[in-house]
Order: C-alpha cells, then sequence, then structure tokens
C-alpha cells in the first residue's frame, strides 16, 4: 500500500516545520486577502496549509524506500460582487504570493457572475473551539520507522508458508496545519496528525497468486495496531483468498464487510450531496423527508469526535459544523450542502464544504461471525474494484471477490464476478448493520448486509 | 532539443540562481560508494482551468507549482526527499535526506552535460498553451460548447463543460552525466450532459484533447464533442437492464482499449515483474493471446495525451512491443526496474510531479489492426453484448482480475445490434482475457485524448486505442441472471 492517502506520514525527530509556524501562516493569510481587496476584490477567501512527515517501505526484509514529504499550499479566492475567480501556490514569498491574488482577480474579470456565489454568511461561520485533540506527534527516527516496518513484514512473511512474496510493509507518520480565512474576518487554524503501518503481501497456491493487506492508522500513534497485528492480519486476509473461484451467475443476499461497506455509504453521500443535487445529478433528487434507507437504519455526522479522522469546529469555509442525524429510522432528514448549493437550493448550509465529518452509521447487535451465520446463504464481499456506479440513475456494478456462504459458514474464496443492482433499491434492502466498526477513515460502519442482490460470474 | 534545454534552464534554474556548476557541487552531496543512481528532477507547472454549468462560465482557476525531487538509489533500496523551493541550500538539505538510504562514505562526483538523448524529436510545440486563447475566448469556447448541446436536443436538462492547459517545464539531471529536459503541453475540454424525459433521466459525456495548445479545439471538434455527449445520454435513456453472466462480447474501437491498459498493461510494467507480483511475471514468450493479437505501447506519437519526448528520467520515447502475434515479448521499463533486471530502460519511467517517486507506467497502448471488416465481426455474434465506450476500469495486478464498466453497450441478436443496456461493469482475467479474442477488426482507432491513469496515488495522462475485437467469453455485470 503505498498508496498516498496512507503515505502521508509526519514529522522526523530532529527536522523543525518551524520555517512557518501559525502566526506566519496567519499573516501570509492576510496579506493575500488585502493584497485582493487593494485589486478591487470585493470579498476573499484564503486556505493555506503546510505539512511534514516521512515513510519508509520494507520489502523482503530490506529498506525499499524512504520518502521524504513536505509540502505547503495557499489557494485563494476572490469575489468581485457575485463573479469569482481563484488562484494557487506553493511558492510562499511575498512576489508570488501577491501574483496569486492577481491571478485569481484576472481570472474573476472573465467570470459570470452568480448571485448564490460569495462567502458564508457571517451569522453561520464557527465562534466555538473544542480541544478536539487531533495533533499527537510521534517522535521516531526513519531507523526505529523501519525497525516498525521490518517487525511489520516478518509477522506477515513468517504467518505460512504460503505467503511467497511481499509487496512490503510502510510505515508513515505525517503532520499539517490549515488555516482557513476569509475577509469576513473569520481565521481558523488547526493542526493535526496521522501515523499508518501498512502491510501487503503475496500468497501462491497451485501457481496462482493472491494479493491482500491490512492498515492501521490513526492520529495519535498509541492508538495503532502492533506492527505484528497488522502484519498477520495481512497475511491472513491474504491466504484465506487463496484458492479463489468464480461462481455461477445467481441472486443472493451479501454481506458487505465493515472496510468495504464505507463505500455503500460514499455512494450514499453523493447523492446528497448540494452539487449533485442542483445540478440534477442525482437519484436522490426530492427525496427529503421520505424514506431512502430501511426503516432499521440511522446515520449521523458527528463532527466533533476526539481524535477522529474527520473531526473539525468548522467546514472548507468557516461554517461551524454541527452533529447531526442525515438518515433517521430510514427517513433522509438532511442534504449535506455548502453555502452555494444551499442558496441554489433555497435552504442554509449543513457545514458541509469539503464534505462530511465522520460520517457513521448506527450498527446492530451483531458483529461479523453473527451476520455470517444471519446471511446463512450468499456472498461475503470483502473487496470492491472498479468504480460502476451512475450518480443520475444509481444504478451499480462492481467487480468483488469475497467468499461464499452456506448454511452460516464460508465455504470457499470467490473471485471474477460483479454485484449490481441499483442504488435506490439496495439502499432499502439492508437487513442489518454490525457492531464490527471500523474507525480508520472518516466513515465509520460495521458489516452491511443487504437481503438480494444480482451476482454475475459464470 | 537543446533549445528545450536552454528554455527550461531559464525558466527553472534563472529564477533560483542556479546554474550547471550548482548541479555538479548538488551530486557531490548526492553520490557515494553505494549508490547506483540519482537523479534530480526539476520541475515548474502552470495550470489554468475553467469551468461552465447553468449557462455560465462561473468560475476559473489557475496554479503554479514548481519544486525539485531528489532521488538516490543503492540496489534495491531508493532514498527520495523532494522541496518546493529552488534555491540551492534547500536542495542540498533534500539532497542529504535522499542520500540518508545509503551507508555513509566517500562523496563520488559527477559532471553533469547535455548530452545523451537530447537528439529526441519535438512531439510537440514548447508554446505555452495558456496563452494560445485569449481569456475572452476560452469563456466563449465553454458557452459555444454549451449552445451546442442544448440545440441538439430538446431534452438536454443541464450541461457542464470543462476546460484545461497545462504547461509543464521539466529538466532531469543523471549522475551519468545525462542533462535532458522536456516542455510538455496539455489540454482538454469535457462536456457532460443530463437528459430529462420524463422522469427518467440520464448521462453522457465526451470530449478530448492532447498536447496541443488550446486552438486545437476547433468549432467543429467542440459541435463534435457535445453531440456526442449529448447521444450517449439519449442512448441510455432508453437503455434496459444489462444481463448477468459470461457471454460474447464485441467491443468498439478506440477508448474501449482500456481493457488493454488494464488486463495487460498494468501487469507488464517493470515493477511488478522485477518483484514477481504480477500475474504475467515469468511469463515472458508464452503465448498469451490469440495470434491476431499485437499489443503495443508507443510514447512518440505527435501530440497524443500520453506521448513524451523524453520520460520523467530523460530517456527518449519509444514504441515498446508488448505483445507480438499473442506472444508476451516485452515490459515497460523505468532506469531502476530495468537496471535489477538487467534490461533496457524504455522511455516509460514517469511520475505525477517533482514531489512523487517515478515508476514503470504506460504512454499510449493500443493494439494494432487486425484483418476483419467491424460489421463482419458484429454479424457473426448470435447472442451477446456490443460495447461501444467505457468509463473506466481497475486491475488487480497479482490475481490479475480486470474491470471495466461501460458506459454506451447494446444486446447484440442474430448478428443485429439491437437495445442499449444499462451500464455494465465487465470482469475478467488479464493473462486469459485475450486467448479468447476471436476476431480483430481493420478501424484501430486512439482515444481522443481524455485518459488518466492511477498507480500507488500517482496520476500521468495516457492514451489507449483498438480496433473492434470479439472476446468469446468475458463475464457481464448486469442485473438480469
Amino acid at each position: 500500500m503505498s498508496n498516498k492517502e496512507l503515505a502521508t506520514g509526519h514529522a522526523e525527530t530532529g527536522e523543525s516545520m518551524d520555517d512557518y509556524n501559525d502566526a506566519e501562516l496567519k499573516e501570509l493569510a492576510d496579506r493575500v486577502l488585502t493584497t485582493a481587496k487593494g485589486l478591487g476584490a470585493d470579498s476573499g477567501e484564503t486556505i493555506i496549509g503546510r505539512s511534514q512527515g516521512f515513510s519508509v517501505n520494507v520489502r523482503m526484509g530490506d529498506i525499499e524506500t524512504i520518502e521524504h514529504n513536505r509540502d505547503k499550499s495557499l489557494v485563494v479566492t476572490v469575489y468581485f460582487g457575485h463573479k469569482s475567480g481563484s488562484a494557487s501556490t506553493s511558492d510562499f514569498s511575498a512576489g508570488a504570493v501577491d501574483d496569486t491574488a492577481r491571478a485569481a482577480c484576472t481570472i474573476a474579470r472573465y467570470t459570470a457572475g452568480d448571485d448564490c456565489a460569495g462567502l458564508a454568511d457571517v451569522e453561520q461561520l464557527a465562534t466555538e473551539t473544542r480541544e478536539l485533540e487531533l495533533e499527537h506527534h510521534w517522535n521516531i527516527s526513519v531507523a526505529q520507522a523501519t525497525d516498525i516496518a521490518t517487525e511489520c513484514e516478518d509477522a506477515a512473511r513468517g504467518f505460512d508458508p504460503a505467503i511467497r512474496n511481499s509487496e512490503g510493509a510502510a510505515v508513515n507518520t505525517h503532520r499539517g496545519t490549515e488555516v482557513y480565512a476569509n475577509t469576513h474576518g473569520f481565521v481558523g487554524c488547526s493542526s493535526g496528525t496521522r501515523h499508518s503501518i501498512s502491510c501487503a503481501v503475496i500468497g501462491e497456491q497451485d501457481d496462482t497468486m493472491q494479493r491482500d493487506y491490512w492498515y492501521s492508522a490513526a492520529r495519535d500513534y498509541k492508538d495503532l495496531e502492533t506492527a505484528i497485528a497488522v502484519g498477520k492480519m495481512a497475511a491472513r486476509r491474504t491466504i484465506r483468498r487463496l484458492g479463489a473461484r468464480k461462481i455461477k451467475s445467481t441472486q443472493c443476499p451479501v454481506l458487505y464487510e465493515a472496510p468495504a461497506a464505507a463505500s455503500l455509504l460514499s455512494n450514499f453521500i453523493g447523492a446528497v450531496s448540494g452539487g449533485a443535487l442542483y445540478r440534477k445529478a442525482s437519484y436522490l433528487l426530492d427525496k427529503l423527508d421520505t424514506q431512502v434507507f430501511s426503516d432499521g437504519i440511522t446515520i449521523g455526522e458527528y463532527p466533533h469526535l476526539l481524535k477522529a479522522v474527520g473531526s473539525s469546529d468548522y467546514d472548507g469555509e468557516g461554517v461551524a459544523t454541527r452533529t447531526r442525524n442525515i438518515v433517521q429510522a430510514g427517513i433522509l432528514t438532511s442534504y449535506v450542502l455548502d453555502s452555494y448549493s444551499a442558496r441554489k437550493l433555497g435552504m442554509q448550509t449543513t457545514g458541509n464544504a469539503g464534505g462530511v465529518h465522520n460520517l457513521c452509521i448506527e450498527s446492530g447487535e451483531h458483529d461479523l461471525p453473527a451476520l455470517i451465520k444471519k446471511m446463512d446463504t450468499g456472498l461475503l464481499i470483502t473487496e470492491l474494484i472498479g468504480s460502476g456506479v451512475n450518480n443520475v440513475t444509481g444504478d451499480y456494478s462492481r467487480g468483488v471477490a469475497g467468499f461464499w456462504v452456506e448454511n452460516g459458514a464460508i465455504q470457499h474464496p470467490v473471485e471474477e464476478v460483479t454485484i449490481a443492482g441499483n442504488l435506490k433499491e439496495m439502499f432499502k434492502r439492508i437487513v442489518d448493520v454490525g457492531s464490527d466498526v471500523d474507525t480508520r477513515g472518516n466513515i465509520r460502519c460495521g458489516s452491511i448486509l443487504l437481503e438480494q442482490i444480482t451476482v454475475a460470474g459464470d | 532539443m537543446s533549445q528545450i534545454l536552454e528554455l527550461a534552464q531559464s525558466k527553472i534554474w534563472e529564477p533560483a540562481g542556479l546554474a550547471q556548476q550548482d548541479l555538479d557541487k548538488l551530486f557531490s552531496h548526492l553520490m557515494g560508494p553505494d549508490v547506483d543512481y540519482a537523479d534530480i528532477y526539476f520541475q515548474h507547472s502552470r495550470q489554468e482551468a475553467w469551468s461552465l454549468e447553468e449557462g455560465k462560465v462561473k468560475s476559473g482557476s489557475y496554479s503554479i507549482e514548481q519544486g525539485v525531487g531528489i532521488r538516490a538509489i543503492s540496489g534495491e533500496k531508493t532514498g527520495f526527499a523532494y522541496s518546493d523551493e529552488l534555491q540551492f541550500p534547500a536542495l542540498v538539505q533534500a539532497a542529504g535526506a535522499a542520500r540518508a538510504i545509503t551507508a555513509q562514505g566517500q562523496s563520488g562526483s559527477v559532471s553533469v552535460s547535455a548530452s545523451g538523448d537530447n537528439d529526441a524529436p519535438m512531439l510537440y510545440s514548447t508554446e505555452d498553451p495558456l496563452s494560445t486563447l485569449r481569456d475572452e475566448e476560452k469563456v466563449q469556447l465553454l458557452e459555444r460548447a454549451e449552445q451546442e448541446a442544448r440545440q441538439r436536443d430538446p431534452r438536454v436538462s443541464e450541461v457542464m463543460a470543462s476546460l484545461v492547459a497545462v504547461h509543464d517545464v521539466i529538466l532531469v539531471a543523471r549522475n551519468d552525466g545525462k542533462l535532458a529536459a522536456d516542455i510538455r503541453p496539455l489540454v482538454r475540454i469535457n462536456i457532460s450532459v443530463i437528459v430529462t424525459d420524463g422522469d427518467r433521466r440520464e448521462q453522457g459525456s465526451a470530449g478530448g484533447g492532447g498536447r496541443h495548445g488550446l486552438d486545437y479545439f476547433s468549432n467543429d471538434m467542440v459541435r463534435e464533442y457535445a453531440h456526442e455527449a449529448v447521444r450517449q445520454a439519449l442512448v441510455n435513456l432508453d437503455a434496459v437492464d444489462a444481463p448477468a453472466g459470461t457471454m460474447t462480447v464485441v467491443l468498439g474501437p478506440g477508448w474501449p482499449g482500456v481493457l488493454l491498459h488494464e488486463a495487460i498493461g498494468h501487469g507488464l510494467e517493470g515493477d511488478f515483474n522485477r518483484k514477481g507480483t504480477s500475474a504475467f511475471s515469468g511469463r515472458m514468450g508464452e503465448q498469451v493471446a490469440t495470434e491476431q493479437c499485437t499489443v503495443v505501447d508507443d510514447g512518440t506519437l505527435p501530440n497524443l495525451r500520453g506521448s513524451l519526448s523524453v520520460d520523467d528520467e530523460g530517456t527518449q520515447t519509444r514504441q515498446t512491443v508488448l505483445i507480438e502475434n499473442g506472444v508476451l515479448r516485452g515490459y515497460m521499463q523505468d532506469t531502476h526496474n530495468a537496471r535489477l533486471m538487467g534490461m533496457e530502460a524504455t522511455g516509460n519511467g514517469r511520475r505525477e510531479s517533482y514531489a512523487h517517486l517515478p515508476m514503470p507506467r504506460m504512454t499510449n497502448t493500443y493494439m494494432l489492426a487486425g484483418q476483419y471488416d467491424p460489421e463482419e465481426i458484429l454479424s457473426s455474434v448470435d447472442k451477446g453484448i456490443y460495447a461501444a465506450n467505457f468509463s473506466g476500469g481497475q486491475v488487480d495486478i497479482t490475481s490479475g482480475k480486470f474491470v471495466f464498466s461501460a458506459s454506451e453497450a447494446y444486446l447484440v441478436d442474430g448478428g443485429k445490434v439491437t437495445t442499449p443496456v444499462r451500464g455494465a461493469m465487465l470482469i475478467g482475467n488479464g493473462p486469459d482475457v485475450l486467448t479468447r479474442v476471436a476476431m480483430v477488426g481493420n478501424d484501430l482507432k486512439l482515444d481522443t485524448g481524455v485518459g488518466t491513469c492511477g498507480k500507488d496515488g500517482q496520476q500521468v495522462p495516457v492514451g489507449v486505442g483498438q480496433p473492434t475485437m470479439r472476446i468469446d467469453g468475458l463475464t457481464v455485470g448486469g442485473v438480469q441472471v
């Protein structure tokens, strides 16, 4: 998993980020907004971020890559009345910052006015600052990270003789700070860390190979699973896929294992987001206050969870975030809006500029083994590939890998099959949500059991 | 090519006060007895984007990104650091971090000069594509696209269009003394529409581009893209549920070549084969496709989206035969994997930006034309699916299983294309899918220039292409069992 999202690591001991401290970032924000106003802009907003970290990947017992990350960026959006333009730069010198403000103003001259464009309304802006415990520095050296990654990969490679090859184990550590400011006078600054241990190994049986992986990620390194646990889980997940085969096309229940289930909720959020709604590019158009999920389903947003990935006091335009339900007992009770899309729809922003913050689906009482028993016969889905979702119609068709279940027990691994249906109906066919919540990402959910869907195979 | 080198130096080095001798000094910080290879990659990239919806160009953006990525390789180990500051002390710091991969020792000495592949042909203009049209002309271009789409059919209810232009200047210096530069324009227009008929809504999209200026987009082309987007949406308005199961599939020419990219291409990238993690590992010389199939990767086609004069390691691009008459012939290599495998770099070393490590990546990947008339291919199918267009795909390199999702497909019945079916995922196994190719058409077409490939989180522009092709036995992920 040398995946960039995961590979963003934290700082190396001894390397400081003091070249730009919080106060300097705020000064830069002030400079770019003042410059824009000086060029005639009526209002403006800016996001200035910097981040730093490193990642170490160990493969077959030896270091494969050491990557040092150090990034910064400034984005400014300006408004001349309702005309807008934006520009960005990674150069924080005074000259470059002024040029960026100028570039944004130039673009605004050519764009068309839009009544709904502009900053968030003043009364919506966040005023409260909570201690969300997002910053937990991990003071490890590259050498220490290498040791952890080595321990992780060793645990995976030593797990079973069928583990014959490896893509390696990685340790990533990363920290960043972001300032958001606008010409209403709002200035917010938040810092956070993110650390991870990941491992991907390859098993071989009868001349065919299977790969799987596992990772642990947290804002506080103390919350990470141990390197050995991550390695063993990666190996276990790989081994159980060996001997996978196709099955006959059929209609049957499916159970999305928790890490795969998050994608279903992500599809849902895409359909109730302001951008899709005002463009009428959603299969959940005009469905507010109607039943979109089966009645046992409640989905909420929890922006103020301590140490969580998606936690924040305010959204991407300074609007206060709020804990609320989006789906209550199957009824769609709220959309996911920023100020612009809210104005387009004649509604109020829901504090979701930039997306949702810690989306959670309410769990039932069953863990994964109990859900497998409950499904009795069907397909346990552990991996989805391809992005076959039509956001306008809800048509859904994806490649999957997983396990065939009969009599409440796993029979054999399955691959090279697809599942297909329409999300509008699929959401209403959810019969249970597991207690096995995956808390690594911004969408927190347990395994999801769907009563019926088409599986295409032989 | 030396003209390109001078332009790149004046764009990147001069403002930062860097000169050739600074590079030599940097390499002395970077090299050591254990370092097999090292490179320093400078990039200056400008991008402009405009987008239209509801009949108005409501937003535009401009960004500048520049920096340097420094890499030192010792055996299979790679140390990498980058800086978005180009001043010499920042470069020395990054070099030190990259070098830390190896045991400390005597520093080596390197003298970099403009040599080697500097005779690489120019495949595109050095002109800045951002300034090939005035800002008001860019806005007009998108407005025209909108009008063309709306005028095509009254059922068009929404039109979204975007225009992007990138001007990328790169300069790479290697420890073997090579210094190479490239100036890469890239433009793209995309038009998507939603059509509404009663309570049914559908979408369609089309677009194109390449390594051109924005003046590449003639009125006729914009009209053609707009009409194509509307046509696709209208076809889908009448679509019925797709069948589920394994059946004969005919793929249309052009963009459906995404099949080759997923099923074959990724599995033949050098890194996976060096590590033995690809379903194609160790199968060089084996028959992996029917004799009608010859597949190449070619970075040398002028002005194409996936083309490069030199890759991101300064290696001149070429045409690499991947599969010749069904036999596995070649891998796509960057310098690192080529060296470790005792092979030649093929000009496939690419990176998203200075802040990313290079890897073996595809350029333009396509199948050569065969002998059959496309009509003849369709009329040979009794029952099956004709997939005319796709949205994208994905592959599991290790198991070889790949998917690609149809955005326009039809039932085939008695040799005739009949009812359109809703988008369905097709799924297959890379190492054997081409052994099921029964007929290859004589209508090779490359895509219009819209592809972006993601690998390990890095996005690079690519091209694909193929003639019409009949595959006997591909699983169609529909809902009708």
